[in-house]
């Protein structure tokens, strides 16, 4: 399927390419035994190396490089065995070496492919063309001062893993679906905890467009977009912009833009840079970072299940349907909610995973992910917990209450917070499966209502529906349907 | 009493511990010398307070028996090290007021040893040049001068100072970094021994970086011992260096056996350049002829790509340079000139803090790295510079250690060269190929020139080989029986 | 090849550092004297031959991911021109 925008003058084909900052999941920074710490004082999570005092040096952190290789694992990367460190050399208030320790010709992870499900449920495979790790800059505050900036180093020298895709995407839904699936691998790895409020995940979007069939367009870059909807703003808005210019007769400046969320589009930087000139060569405080094959398997062995393969176990192990498995493990925490929840469910009613595995993956997608979208709140923010949610699915699997019961009761529970069985027990919601009973009032409605019987008898089956009603009426919904159903039809057909 | 000042580091380490004296005398009697010669400029900062301090620390390590070879030792500091609380300001106004709140690793290492610091010695600014005309401080002035001559002379550079002030007797010993050729070409000019330690040998943790695949630190001291007394104490692994390599660090003072018998000593062809004066060939002779007296082995040996060393030096180094010296942006330390705009101010800052030479050298670095020039100029030198360290290697397959001279000129007069870049690079046509391949050098003084200024002889040693490099140049300075000193021209 | 007036122009804003219109011509003059003097490293045969870099024979160490340093604020704002409610300032960008 091929993506195409229609301008004024023709179609145009749009050529996306992300790079993704991820900020690595460390206890100290890169290159500095500093904390990593969000959310600190200013300036206190800062060494004397961090903050670039003379004649300070670089030390590497090794769980940085083992977060690199196995986010590279994730992505299905090829691991370069050796790779170098080299300087990034510009000016800016918040890079207080005057370079950023990054890597450039040899990078610590190469190509791979991830592939990212889209909203027709077809999906797509999208390059990886590497992934290195550098130095985070400092923060600079723009707005604290009539006449200065002030700067606050706590992140200068905080790992980033930059994932850099091939330019493989072609709307701002494939770039959405990638970006959210690279969270979905690290957030899975362990190795970014990509919270975007905090800055944990940030993209550079390269955009540009062309005619179908020619050579690539001049391309715009829009710094620092922090979520996957702005991403996706930015696209949409760089493509309108983009064709606008050139249907105008206009060109393209290969130039750095900036976000604007107020207004959903994208501005020229107003500090015009000269064309970058970053005079990349090898730190010569670094030697190359090396290490051995043997390095590399140790923590593929320690990797932990990553979405595609989880879904694919739910799919098959479980027999949830491919859509359920999909929006089941798009999030970890989901994903690791349903396994808990299924677990607790088998325990508790003593059936097989292989019968429990839809009717769980059901009511967790729909009952509570609904219940939970109500809330405004996430998987890990659920007011029902695993146990609670346990207990209720096993009254359903073992005939305590109904389908619709059970909704009632969850309703119930967000509410009140009480345990399944407590509210069941004391609103009476248990099902009545006494066939004694239910065969008793039966009889009492058939003949109540032996003109409806006629009519039955005589061919308007429609009526069945009718008779169900009336028991269930008068049970107040508790009498077992199997049970009604098992009675009634005998007692109708005579 | 004896003047103390004109002790060597090993008479003094054996008075010390002999009870002969004190550290505070010998302190106290520096501080005097110190402020008797003013006029060479040699000390930036004097630090008498903190060595008074320092020499009572050492008193009593030496009465409770503690005493390290270090101990009492009154030593001058060269301002690259940053020393904790006081002036390390690599003698540029670029770090005007700047103490650092740290200590070096190298400095830590003497300090703990028991070793006196009575200040901060002046150099070139971030350590670039080679006669110590080019610092924020104004020049020093070399003891030595020509004949009965009342010119001044250059001490060489950058680590000027540092040797100024052991050839002053102001100073026991002190220490200095190497880049190119800054221990050295010094030691050459001032007739002392300085040495430069395999690349990684020192830690440089705390040293105000210039070049950083090339920089070392290392003592400059008035014996081939003192030398080896001094190293001992300053190497040493360090874990915040990713560069220092971990290996033990050995008795260095054992290795002067003064046994070479056998010991192949490489002779250079290549070293024979143009322009060098008769009487430095004459000393090389000689100092073959010493060798060969002693027991040595005399091997020629060839470096085919020497004459390619100093221009791939001006292009690793500036580079690197270049960008060791963003940092020095008015933000976080040192000076600020005001602007209108972020980028204003770093210019203003930057152009008002760096001298002249150090501003040269950071428009080559900026050039030769940035796009479209990085493989013509960079690429192009860290190649050449692999080619120089492969031609040691094989060198290294003949021969055990290399004999040079270490400089092609002896001190020149004090603003001879200052308006000539070229010329002042060719200063270290000697010292700059092994600085390139990380390999250690000594500068042992041998003789002087028809003038009556200082000359100096060069062992090259292998890679952590330096207890053969020092023994060889121990055997050299035994067989120059080097003992002159400056007639004393300053002060009262 | 050779710099010019400009290219000196464009090196000096690179490296940050304030070269007036008259000192263009001189500082090119200094420049192209260095650059022409290493020039001769083009007569060397390199093909094949590894770029170095690094003199030592060794890997790079690795430390533990452990917090050892920083929570100094006061040591490391010490230096500073000028800081203000613990952040370092900085004429104001606009960007």
């Amino acid at each position: 399927m091929r993506n195409l925008y229609q301008g004024a003058t023709g179609d145009w084909e749009v050529v996306i390419g992300l790079e993704i900052h991820a900020q690595v999941i460390s206890e100290s920074k890169l290159f500095s035994g500093a904390s990593t710490k969000f959310g600190s004082e200013p300036n206190t999570q800062v060494s004397f190396v961090c903050s670039a005092q003379p004649g300070m040096l670089p030390v590497i952190n090794e769980e940085c490089v083992r977060q690199a290789v196995r986010t590279g694992l994730a992505m299905g990367c090829q691991i370069n065995l050796r790779s170098v460190f080299d300087r990034k050399n510009y000016f800016y208030a918040d890079l207080p070496q005057g370079y950023q320790i990054s890597q450039f010709k040899d990078p610590i992870v190469g190509e791979g492919v991830v592939t990212v499900d889209l909203e027709d449920g077809s999906t797509k495979d999208i390059g990886v063309e590497r992934l290195h790790l550098e130095q985070d800059a400092g923060k600079s505050m723009h707005d604290q001062h009539p006449s200065m900036t002030y700067v606050d180093l706590n992140r200068s020298g905080v790992a980033l893993m930059e994932i850099v895709s091939k330019p493989d995407m072609r709307s701002a839904e494939e770039a959405g679906a990638y970006f959210k699936k690279i969270r979905s691998l690290v957030r899975y790895a362990g190795t970014c905890d990509g919270n975007m409020d905090q800055g944990s995940m940030r993209a550079d979007v390269n955009v540009s467009v062309r005619r179908p069939g020619e050579p690539l367009g001049t391309r715009t870059e829009t710094k620092n977009v922090n979520s996957i909807r702005y991403v996706m703003m930015v696209i949409e808005s760089e493509i309108r912009r983009q064709v606008d210019v050139l249907e105008d007769g206009g060109t393209i400046d290969q130039e750095t833009r900036l976000f604007e969320v107020a207004t959903g589009t994208t501005r020229t930087m107003r500090s015009k840079e000269e064309a970058h000139d970053y005079r990349y060569f090898p730190d010569p405080d670094l030697l190359p970072l090396e290490f051995s094959q043997a390095f590399v398997d140790e923590l593929a062995k320690e990797m932990p299940e990553l979405s595609d393969a989880k879904k694919a176990r739910f799919i098959k192990d479980l027999h949830i349907s491919a859509y359920n498995a999909g929006v089941l493990v798009a999030e970890k925490e989901s994903a690791d909610y349903f396994e808990e929840l299924l677990s607790a469910t088998v325990e508790k009613s003593g059936k097989q995973v292989s019968e429990l595995g839809t009717m769980v993956s059901n009511w967790v997608t729909g009952d509570l992910f609904g219940a939970l979208k109500k809330l405004g709140k996430g998987i890990t923010g659920s007011p029902v917990s695993i146990a609670h949610a346990a207990e209720l699915l096993s009254l359903q699997v073992d005939g305590t209450i109904s389908g619709r019961i059970a909704k009632e009761v969850f309703e119930n529970m967000l509410e009140s917070g009480k345990s399944p069985e407590v509210i069941v027990d004391e609103k009476g919601l248990k099902q009545v499966s006494d066939t004694g009973a239910i065969e008793t009032m039966i009889d009492e409605i058939l003949v109540a209502n032996a003109d409806k019987v006629e009519e039955y008898r005589g061919g308007k089956e429609k009526l069945y529906g009718f008779f169900v009603g009336q028991v269930m009426k008068q049970t107040g919904g508790k009498a077992n349907p199997q049970v009604v159903n098992q009675l009634l039809r005998p007692k109708l057909d005579g | 009493m004896t003047e103390l000042t004109k002790l060597t580091l090993s008479a003094a380490r054996d008075g010390l511990h002999n009870r002969d004296f004190t550290a505070r005398e010998i302190t106290e009697q520096h501080v005097n010398a110190i402020e008797d010669a003013k006029e060479l400029n040699t000390y930036i900062e004097v630090t008498t307070n903190q060595a008074l301090q320092m020499a009572d620390a050492a008193d009593e390590m030496i009465k409770s028996g503690n005493a390290k070879s270090m101990t009492g030792i009154p030593i001058g500091i060269k301002d690259l090290y940053c020393t904790k609380g006081f002036h390390s300001c690599a003698a540029s106004h670029i770090l005007d007021g700047f103490k650092p709140e740290y200590e070096s690793t190298v400095t830590s290492n003497l300090w703990n040893d028991g070793a006196v610091m009575l200040g901060k010695t002046n150099m070139d600014e971030f350590a670039m040049g080679s006669s110590n005309e080019n610092s924020y401080y104004g020049p020093v002035k070399n003891p030595w001068r020509a004949g009965n001559s009342d010119k001044d002379t250059v001490p060489g550079g950058s680590s000027g100072g540092s040797a100024a002030a052991v050839a002053a007797d102001i100073s026991i010993a002190t220490t200095g970094t190497d880049t190119g050729g800054s221990i050295r070409q010094p030691a050459s000019f001032a007739g002392l021994v300085g040495l430069k330690p395999t690349y990684g040998r020192c830690s440089r943790f705390g040293m105000i970086a210039f070049a950083s695949s090339l920089d070392q630190a290392g003592p400059l001291t008035k014996s081939v011992r003192d030398a080896a007394i001094m190293l001992e104490s300053m190497a040493g692994y360090d874990e915040k260096d990713s560069t220092c390599i971990n290996i033990p660090v050995p008795n260095y003072e054992a290795a002067l056996t003064g046994d070479i018998s056998g010991l192949k000593v490489g002779i250079p062809n290549e070293y024979r350049v143009d322009g060098m004066p008769g009487e430095i060939e004459k000393l090389w002779q000689q100092g073959i002829a010493w060798l060969k007296d002693a027991g040595a082995q005399i091997i020629d040996i060839s470096l085919p790509h020497t004459k390619y060393a100093l221009p791939t030096y001006y292009i690793v180094a500036p580079a690197e340079c270049s960008s060791n010296l963003a940092r020095y942006d008015g933000v976080k330390y040192g000076l600020r000139v005001t602007g209108d705009s972020l980028d204003d101010m770093y210019k203003n800052t930057r152009a008002a803090g760096f001298g002249d030479e150090v501003k040269r050298r950071i428009l080559i670095g900026t050039y030769v790295l940035s796009a479209g020039y990085y493989d013509a100029y960079y690429l192009k030198a860290q190649r050449v510079r692999t080619l120089i360290a492969n031609d040691f290697k094989a060198a290294y397959e003949k021969c055990d250690v290399i004999l040079t001279p270490t400089a092609p000129s002896a001190a020149f007069e004090l603003g001879d060269k200052i308006s000539d870049p070229l010329a002042m690079y060719l200063n270290d046509v000697f010292t700059v190929p092994a600085s390139l391949a990380g390999l250690p050098g000594v500068s042992v003084p041998a003789g002087l020139s028809a003038e009556g200024l200082p000359l100096g002889l060069q062992v090259l040693g292998q890679a952590f080989g330096e207890e053969q490099m020092l023994n060889v140049a121990d055997v050299l300075e035994k067989a120059a029986a080097f003992n002159v000193k400056p007639t004393k021209w300053w002060g009262e | 090849m050779s710099v010019d007036k400009d290219t000196v122009a464009k090196i000096a804003n690179l490296a940050r550092i304030a070269v007036s219109d008259d000192e263009l011509e001189s500082t090119a003059g200094e420049l192209n004297n260095i650059l022409d003097w290493v020039e001769q490293l083009s007569e060397v045969s390199t093909e094949g031959v590894e770029a170095m870099t690094s003199v030592v024979a060794a890997s790079l160490p690795r430390r533990e991911d452990k917090v050892t340093d920083g929570g100094y604020r006061d040591q490391v704002l010490k230096n500073a021109p000028v800081s203000e409610h613990g952040f370092f300032a900085v004429p104001k960008v606009i960007e």
